[in-house]
């Protein structure tokens, strides 16, 4: 499920995108279903957007790719690896996927660098130069290499999750995933980490991003998955299914997120 | 006449500092000056215990409390993680240590380990081993608690950011959570420290040779040699004091610079 997708910013780096295929996923909380039976492929390079009301169970569909949820049922395979065989490497497997978290989760006794640098040397066992190099490199790329030294406490939401996707790429995954990345920011920087997660798209990454940026969406995403209920509503090319959804549960949320001021009389 | 809020609370300040100088007043009065000047404060027959209380005693002290501490600290850490672990097994042995050596004084395991330990096994330990047993044994109990709080303070996002960047959990638990959670705690761990101090004076119960001599031993052997009566006590409780104040300090510091930022 490996392919190779040229870098279309010039070719400086190769991506290596892997694809994802879940199968009738589920999962409980005691006797809580938050996921009802999912099945959902990401090829290779593809750009997938997760949208639906909170509690639909799109976060918990996103951590069951890399296991920081444990499926009660169903496979998924991300790349070469079935993440729901009991005998996977689970760390071998999480080197290939990158996790961006709605809350940052930077490392606050390190700077930006050492953010980036840390899982480099202590998991890949890269030298600290050579980790420093993948790290300044991918701050460059998400526009704060000259705040390298910065402590995460010295930076703005919009920056801190900025290292985070510097952080997450220094381990050169072929997947990433983003859970409402810009949910926690300010108004103003949501901008930033949406135009670093574009561009990260025209490289060719293969991304499913839970995300409420229905503007995003439209414009980054191939597709767009509909949960609601812990079960996919509907799905399909992200322009159509934003612009003209045919299911009501879908029209009614987006007329809610699009426009949230609008007043339903009959209800 | 009645009196405004803000009077009345004058008049009842007023109050309270009378009583308290009344207090003192009376017991200057009710003390027996004569008797104190001869056995408490009779400074003038203490030399003969310096320099070895500074020399010997003060460095004695501070061996054998990082002694205990570094074991403490081990213990401490092992059970702390213990207790988080999600093998029962581990958190019924740790809860049962910490239950027990924080129920029981300290004394007790000074005793048991000096005296009971050689009975039992016919072994002779060596006074420093028996110190750093001992006391690292009942701190690594408080200290355990202490640490369990701290990696419970460390946000779960840290694990879970560590995990997906392919960390195994103890490699996650050594280079995020934990240092982490010693940043949390440093302040407590202070305070740790200077109930150590102290309760390196209980190894005055064991049989001691001179140079192993630490405060309070220098203390209790000034009362029976030099006739000053319980003047040396006075002269080790400064010393602990020289000790423990700064570390006091120490604490409120690293307590503010927490509260500052998180780094």
């Amino acid at each position: 499920m490996n392919d190779v997708v040229n870098n279309s910013r010039g070719g400086a780096a190769t991506i290596q995108a892997a694809g994802v295929a879940i199968k009738d996923l589920r999962k409980s909380y005691g006797s809580n279903e938050v996921l009802k039976g999912i099945s959902l492929d990401v090829a290779p390079g593809e750009v997938v957007c997760l949208i639906g009301p909170s509690g639909s169970g799109k976060s918990t569909l996103l951590r069951c790719v890399n296991l920081l949820e444990q499926p009660n049922e169903g496979t998924i395979h991300v790349g070469g690896f079935e993440a729901t065989d009991p005998d996977v490497d689970i760390d071998k497997m999480r080197r290939k996927v990158g996790m961006v978290f709605q809350q940052f989760n930077l490392f606050p006794h390190l700077d930006a660098k050492r953010n980036c640098s840390i899982a480099q040397t202590k998991v890949l066992k890269r030298s600290q130069a050579e980790a420093d190099k993948v790290s300044m490199h991918n701050l460059e790329r998400v526009g704060l290499g000259h705040l390298a030294d910065r402590f995460p406490d010295q930076l703005s939401g919009g920056q801190q999750q900025r290292v985070a996707i510097a952080r997450a790429l220094s381990m050169d995954p072929e997947l990433m995933l983003f859970d409402e990345p810009t949910s926690a920011l300010d108004p103003e920087t949501v901008g930033d980490v949406l135009s670093v997660m574009r561009n990260l798209a025209k490289e060719g990454m293969t991304m499913l991003v839970v995300t409420h940026e229905m503007g995003f969406a439209r414009e980054v995403a191939d597709r767009v998955v509909f949960m609601d209920g812990g079960v996919v509503v509907e799905e399909g090319v992200a322009e159509q299914v934003i612009s003209s959804p045919t299911q009501p549960r879908t029209k009614e949320f987006l007329r809610r997120v699009l426009d949230p001021t609008h007043i339903d009389i009959e209800e | 006449m009645a009196m405004t809020a803000r009077q009345r609370a004058r008049v009842s300040l007023y109050v309270q500092a009378g009583i308290f100088v009344v207090a003192i007043a009376a017991l200057i009065l009710a003390t027996d000056w004569e008797t104190i000047g001869i056995s408490v404060f009779n400074f003038g027959k203490i030399g003969p215990m310096f320099p070895g209380i500074f020399v010997t005693g003060l460095t004695n002290t501070l061996i054998y409390t990082f002694l205990g501490f570094i074991v403490g600290l081990s213990g401490g850490l092992l059970l702390a993680l213990m207790k988080l672990s999600s093998f029962p097994l581990y958190r019924w042995i740790a809860s049962g240590y910490i239950e027990f050596f924080r129920g029981i004084p300290a004394l007790l395991v000074f005793i048991a380990f000096g005296y009971g330990v050689p009975l039992a096994f016919g072994v002779s330990w060596n006074i420093t081993v028996i110190v750093m047993v001992s006391l690292g044994m009942v701190a690594s109990a408080y200290i355990a608690e202490t640490l369990r709080a701290g990696l419970q303070a460390v946000p779960k996002g840290q694990l879970e950011a560590a995990r997906s960047l392919g960390m195994p959990q103890w490699r996650a638990m050594i280079t995020i959570v934990i240092p982490q959670a010693f940043k949390i705690v440093l302040p407590p761990l202070t305070n740790e420290v200077i109930l150590l101090t102290k309760d390196s004076s209980l190894i005055y119960v064991l049989g001691l040779t001179a140079s192993q001599y630490e405060l309070t031993k220098f203390g209790r052997d000034g009362i029976s040699s030099l006739g000053a009566g319980l003047t040396p006590l006075l002269v080790a409780g400064a010393f602990y004091l020289v000790i423990t104040i700064p570390l006091s300090f120490l604490a409120r510091k690293f307590e503010s610079r927490t509260a500052r930022n998180n780094r």
